[in-house]
């Protein structure tokens, strides 16, 4: 064999493999994709968006409990996590700047707290929130939530305002505009559709987060909207279904899956397609 | 007045700033303080210790610890090779309808909760492996390959995005030297996104290391190290997860504060090392 013959079939071998490989990867997550959907649309009916936890057994158990407590958990969250991450971003960028060592410092943390294993954050706030008050609450769910968000929101914020063009601030600056009127009108004006991003997808993170939550915001199998008190959420549940023995327990885990699934795909396409035409410019 | 409000704004976001840098140290300051007893108790033997009893107040993180790193380093040795093939694919071969469609479909689906990877293992996974190895079908082979399978979208996404920051005039040279696709990417675009490579491995083997849900549903915890790779055992985030909210004892929890700071000093080390030595994401000082 000569040698190019030896280096177009090493070619061939290389190029089949990974084909092959992107074959066994695709092959392994439709698979995960068509058991999710399959189950899920299985599952889902009107009873499980009218009733709260039952017994295993009872025709009448939904997921009323999970879905509201769910929503209440990621909404308060989004609540309190994104604005802090956009003025602690805001601060990163427009006062910072990227020699600022403290800045740097910032940055690097939240990239090390960005990827913390989630159920450490949970235990953290076991140790501040839950033991101290007594017992497991929603609030402790949302800080924990909120600690999670933050940080993705600080560096999405951070990169974003750093892409608005320079002459832009000069511009209100030689206007007469103080810095804080800058920063609020101009800069952050101009970057909002991607820090509307960040923000998605920060949501979407947060929403499929079940570690930190198992031992914060507990569960309840029935619906409860005291935030001082346990508080379902769809990915406990989900968890505590899909892990018990019964199987009409097991297909609300499934409805569970779905659900939860598609809210948070539908908000990483949403984050696409809002930053989307603005790529192409 | 606007002097006033421009301190006023400046001042706040500082201080919203620090908060993050705040609670940073405060999850380190707290889960070391929470620890104390148990540190105390069982000093650093509590590493090397491979008894955990509960019921006798013995504590020891060895199986745990052994099992995070066995379970993460057979998902690494699954996933790496696959995330590269996946991600040259992506990045050199695949033609340009399809770069698009399949691209986006990993990162959608890196984005699936892992809580999800899970229960697949569970329910399709588990009974696939009982099956061919015998076993009960929970244990550290199913644990390796649900999280390789549930870190491979991510690391495949970030590998790509490395390979994708070769300048193209550089391809083009080699080509025009008479290179094949093989040649082109084993001498040019590896070379060239080598440090990202290997830091989106390093990252994904940080969030491997500190994953939860995907591998609780299949990993059994029992605290003893496998004598085979079906073995049920154990991995800190599986233990955390099962016992934490069992706990009773004050030395039980303070142990389990214990292998919490054990995992979060592993991890950020882990993402530590991947930021600093090989992803600079270059501060943008340009």
């Amino acid at each position: 064999m000569t040698h190019t013959q030896k280096r177009v079939l090493i070619n061939k071998i290389v190029m089949a493999l990974s084909v092959l490989s992107t074959l066994i990867g695709m092959g392994f997550l439709l698979w995960i994709l068509s058991i999710l959907v399959i189950n899920g649309i299985d599952a889902i009916n009107w009873n499980i968006f009218i009733y709260e936890g039952a017994p295993p057994g009872y025709e009448e158990s939904g997921l009323k409990h999970a879905l509201i407590g769910q929503l209440l958990l990621i909404s308060v969250s989004t609540i309190i996590g994104v604005p802090l991450g956009i003025l602690a971003g805001t601060y990163l960028s427009e006062y910072g700047g990227v020699k600022s060592k403290l800045a740097n410092i910032i940055r690097d943390i939240s990239d090390i707290m960005m990827s913390a294993p989630s159920i450490v954050i949970g235990s953290f706030v076991y140790a501040v929130i839950v033991a101290p008050m007594g017992n497991f609450s929603g609030w402790a769910g949302i800080a924990a939530l909120s600690i999670i968000m933050v940080p993705i929101i600080l560096r999405t914020t951070d990169d974003m305002l750093q892409l608005v063009p320079s002459t832009l601030r000069e511009a209100a600056f030689a206007l007469g505009a103080p810095k804080y009127k800058v920063i609020l009108q101009v800069v952050l004006r101009g970057a909002k559709t991607g820090i509307l991003t960040g923000v998605l997808l920060g949501v979407a993170r947060v929403s499929g987060e079940t570690a930190p939550l198992l031992f914060t915001s507990f569960n309840d199998n029935f619906l409860n909207t005291d935030l001082s008190e346990p508080i379902a959420s769809l990915t406990v549940t989900m968890f505590n279904y899909a892990t018990s023995p019964y199987e009409d327990w097991q297909k609300l885990g499934w409805a569970a899956a779905f659900i939860l699934s598609m809210f948070i795909l539908t908000l990483n396409i949403l984050g696409r397609v809002i930053l989307a035409p603005k790529k192409k410019k | 007045m606007n002097k006033i409000l421009d301190r006023f704004f400046q001042l706040s976001t500082l201080s919203i700033a620090l908060f993050t840098l705040l609670i940073a140290g405060a999850i380190f300051g707290v889960l070391f303080q929470e620890a104390k007893p148990a540190i105390d108790a069982f000093g650093f033997e509590f590493i090397t210790n491979s008894k955990w009893a509960p019921n006798l107040e013995k504590f020891g993180a060895w199986p745990a610890i052994i099992g995070s790193i066995l379970s993460t380093s057979l998902a690494m040795f699954l996933a790496v090779p696959v995330a590269i093939g996946v991600a040259i694919f992506l990045s050199e071969i695949a033609p340009e309808k399809l770069k698009n469609p399949v691209g986006v479909s990993i990162e959608l689906l890196a984005a699936i909760p892992s809580v999800i990877y899970g229960m697949w293992g569970l329910f399709y996974f588990v009974p696939i492996i009982r099956d061919t190895f015998g076993g009960l079908g929970i244990g550290l082979l199913t644990a390796g390959i649900v999280l390789a399978v549930m870190i491979l979208p991510f690391m495949a996404a970030v590998t790509r995005d490395a390979m994708n920051t070769t300048p193209d005039i550089l391809k083009e040279s080699a080509y025009a030297l008479g290179g094949t696709k093989w040649d082109v990417i084993k001498d040019i675009v590896i070379p060239y996104a080598k440090a990202g490579i290997i830091g989106a491995a390093i990252l994904a083997l940080g969030r491997a290391i500190g994953e939860t849900m995907a591998v609780t549903f299949v990993m059994g915890n029992v605290h003893k190290i496998p004598s085979l790779i079906t073995d049920p055992t154990t991995s800190i985030p599986v233990a955390l997860a099962n016992e934490f909210a069992e706990a009773d004892e004050d030395l039980y929890f303070s142990s389990l504060f214990y292998l919490a700071l054990i995992l979060f000093l592993m991890s950020s080390a882990i993402i530590a090392f991947a930021k600093f030595a090989f992803l600079k994401r270059g501060r943008k000082a340009k």
